[in-house]
């Protein structure tokens, strides 16, 4: 919704801003460390396992810590003032915050510090929530002496904290939308009308993607008049630049700042430079294909998707009206050994072209051999619906799959010429029910297989052009599930639609406006931050031997011709540590998680 | 009756997988042992091989290094640096006559709480039965 709004107040955007302004940086370089350690209680649930008291106490102990306290919650309004009147009463120039996790909390309190007139890289933040009071309920005292050592190695660590600077660079205000099904031309009109040019990359020769083939939804809202309808708003909208039967060649760059080169995708010559700040990844997926259940040797056995086009279409429907038994199995060849995912749409995709069928014909026998049924969100009142037309479930385990026989001589030889379906059913499904305790004989007209999604054959191509990692099945992985869901881990990509995983058209909808927003949230700055935490070069050790080009995933790490040392690409550089690990003289420092720093933490212990 | 040996175990965890299953073991509740001190690290293939020597030399008994899934990695493949990383350090390990079986590498991802939670478990066990570590007493001087 947020970028709906966005796109409403294009015009007025950044008009009411007032810029934070923050006091003047105090240099620190001279002073001796004076750390301030702030352990919260987070009411209970902290204080309620560990002994918050003796933690601080403890605290108070360390080398170089000058002051020490608790607080109720660390992270409120009121305590933050108090770090902050604190840091200035007391001289504070490190400071160390022991409470919930930093994957969470981090960025506040360096504003906090930031606020104070701090680097807000001289923090080091320790979970002694999520690491410790919630995991040893039962264990008070060995909870609070854990405790104390976490904050100790962060105490360590924090005495060799130094200030980081952070560079800025420009913007550029257009967008790479890869992929022009519904997910990618909903991200491409959400960028253009909150005011940002877009170019929108298709392989194929027209728009659409998998909503071409999707004819009926289960709330009755017309699927392809909303193609149309995106298409020709596309289409006419002068921000919007569409590359048909395109792909991305290649991708250099980083956010803000990427140079892209197009090409077609049918061997033509000619190449297209793009230069833009934002992309975002729409690309889409594919109905899985099998060889199970004789599918490719029985023309009577289709795919869900084959069968609502049999469904949208006079021919195929006048076949289907006069079967008497239609068959469909449900996870084929998926939430098991090899795909081990739920493709979330076809229970409800079976459930719609099986009330189709009952339309038709309320006569026909409708039978869904399923293994659990999820109808998500409100689609459950079309299982029931079902279920009152007589729609036969029947479960089946999946050591005990359904078996599909060939009786009606319709059986092809591969490639082979199909002959003509005789009378009566040509197949036969034996399958076990669970609930009769019996074996169940069907003669089937037609048999329907939900195969679920299967990722775009392309990602791994497309995930090593931008630098971005995929998950475990081949769908591309956002940031975090819930903190950043339409981002990548890397800075200026965005993802949306089924390129990231199954979901239903009104899903990919929502995800696309959201990615579009989340791009809109960059390319509507001119500038941006540096991340800070990056790798840097000790000139002095380096003997530029490169190990850490090679090293390193984002070609932030190359050689100065000049210098005969390695130097960082600092916009390229993300941060991982990788080339920092692999320097044989210790010349690259990860800047945050530096050698000697962990060291300290480590050392702390013994 | 002498105590019990409780071990002590340094976690190395990569920030954006197995720091954040830790994180979700935490907010699951999951219980395990409090043997273990986590050190964060941005990637598993920011692991430089002399924090692992240097946690056993200061008297650690065990050490586990945890990254993002083959495959997950948050950083392409910092995750596989690590492994290799790994397997030549127990190789030293072994050549010193040293215990390799002190050192883990286990990928969790920040889904994977209760693998978390199972992995502290299953370490803390190992090294109980497997007794203290002699190498801090060994190399003091």
């Amino acid at each position: 919704m947020r970028a709906r709004a966005s796109e409403l107040l294009a015009e007025a955007r950044g008009t009411l801003v007032a810029e934070k302004e923050y006091p003047p940086e105090r240099d620190v370089s001279g002073e001796p460390p004076r750390i301030g350690v702030f352990v919260c209680h987070c009411g209970i649930n902290i204080a309620g396992v560990v002994n918050v008291e003796e933690v601080t106490a403890f605290a108070k102990s360390l080398p170089g810590v000058v002051h020490a306290e608790r607080g109720l919650y660390t992270c409120s309004q009121d305590n933050q003032q108090r770090i902050k009147q604190t840091i200035k009463d007391r001289g504070l120039n490190r400071i160390v915050i022991a409470s919930c996790t930093p994957r969470t909390h981090e960025a506040l309190f360096q504003d906090t510090i930031r606020e104070a007139g701090l680097n807000p890289f001289l923090l080091e933040f320790v979970s002694i929530r999520e690491h410790c009071s919630w995991v040893h309920m039962g264990d008070r005292k060995r909870a609070t002496r854990k405790a104390e050592e976490l904050v100790s190695m962060a105490v360590a660590k924090a005495r060799l904290l130094r200030p980081v600077r952070r560079t800025s660079f420009s913007v550029r205000k257009d967008a790479l939308v890869v992929g022009g099904g519904i997910a990618g031309m909903t991200a491409a009109l959400s960028l253009a009308d909150q005011g940002f040019k877009v170019h929108l990359v298709e392989k194929e020769g027209e728009l659409g993607g998998n909503l071409r083939k999707l004819h009926s939804t289960l709330s009755g809202d017309d699927p392809q008049e909303l193609l149309r309808s995106a298409i020709a708003r596309v289409q006419a909208c002068d921000k919007i630049t569409v590359h048909l039967r395109t792909r991305v060649r290649e991708l250099a760059g980083y956010v803000g700042n990427y140079k892209t080169i197009i090409a077609s995708t049918n061997g033509d010559p000619g190449e297209t430079l793009i230069e833009h700040g934002a992309v975002v990844v729409a690309t889409g997926a594919a109905e899985r294909e099998t060889d199970e259940y004789l599918r490719g040797r029985s023309e009577r056995v289709i795919t869900q998707k084959e069968l609502e086009a049999k469904l949208a279409d006079e021919a195929g429907r006048t076949a289907l009206a006069s079967a008497k038994t239609v068959a469909m199995i449900q996870c084929v060849g998926s939430r098991e050994e090899g795909r081990m995912y739920c493709s979330r749409v076809c229970c409800a995709n079976a459930i719609k072209n099986a009330l189709a069928i009952k339309a038709l014909n309320p006569e026909t026998t409708v039978v869904v051999f399923y293994r659990d049924v999820r109808t998500y969100g409100f689609r459950e009142e079309f299982y029931q619906k079902a279920r009152e037309q007589g729609v036969v479930f029947v479960r089946y385990e999946p050591d005990a799959k359904p078996k599909v026989v060939d009786v009606g001589g319709a059986s092809v030889p591969r490639g082979g010429q199909s002959p003509r379906p005789q009378d009566g059913a040509p197949l036969q499904v034996e399958a076990f029910d669970p609930v009769l305790g019996q074996k169940l004989r069907l003669e089937v007209d037609w048999l329907a297989l939900s195969t679920g999604i299967a990722p775009g054959a392309e990602n791994g191509e497309l995930a090593k052009a931008l630098k971005v990692p995929l998950d475990q099945d081949g769908f591309f992985l956002e940031a975090h599930i819930k903190l950043r869901p339409v981002d990548f881990a890397t800075d200026g990509v965005y993802l949306c639609g089924l390129a990231h995983s199954p979901k239903f058209v009104g899903e990919a909808i929502s995800q696309a406006r959201a990615a579009a927003g989340r791009a809109a949230t960059l390319l509507a700055r001119d500038t941006v931050q540096g991340k800070g935490r990056t790798a840097e070069v000790r000139e002095r050790l380096c003997a530029g031997c490169g190990v850490c080009v090679a090293a390193c995933p984002y070609d932030a790490r190359e050689i100065d011709p000049a210098k005969r040392i390695a130097r960082v690409v600092e916009v390229l550089c993300q941060g991982c540590g990788a080339c920092a690990a692999a320097c044989p003289n210790a010349a690259t420092k990860q800047v945050g998680f530096a050698k000697e720093e962990i060291m300290a933490a480590v050392d702390s212990l013994a | 009756m002498a105590e019990e040996f409780e071990p002590r175990v340094v976690a190395f965890l990569c920030n954006w997988c197995s720091y954040a299953g830790a994180d979700l073991a935490g907010t699951s509740r999951m219980q395990y042992p409090p043997n273990v001190r986590i050190i964060r690290l941005m990637c598993s293939g920011g692991l430089d091989p002399m924090y692992v020597y240097r946690a056993l030399l200061g008297g650690c008994d065990g050490v586990l290094i945890g990254g993002c899934h083959p495959g997950d990695c948050h950083y392409t493949n910092g995750n596989y640096k690590a492994r290799r990383r790994v397997a030549v350090l127990k190789a030293i390990l072994r050549e010193l006559g040293l215990d390799d079986d002190r050192v883990w590498l286990r990928w969790i991802s920040a889904s994977e709480g209760s693998r978390f939670a199972e992995t502290i478990r299953e370490v803390v066990a190992h090294l109980k039965e497997k007794g203290p570590s002699q190498l801090a007493r060994a190399w003091a001087v």
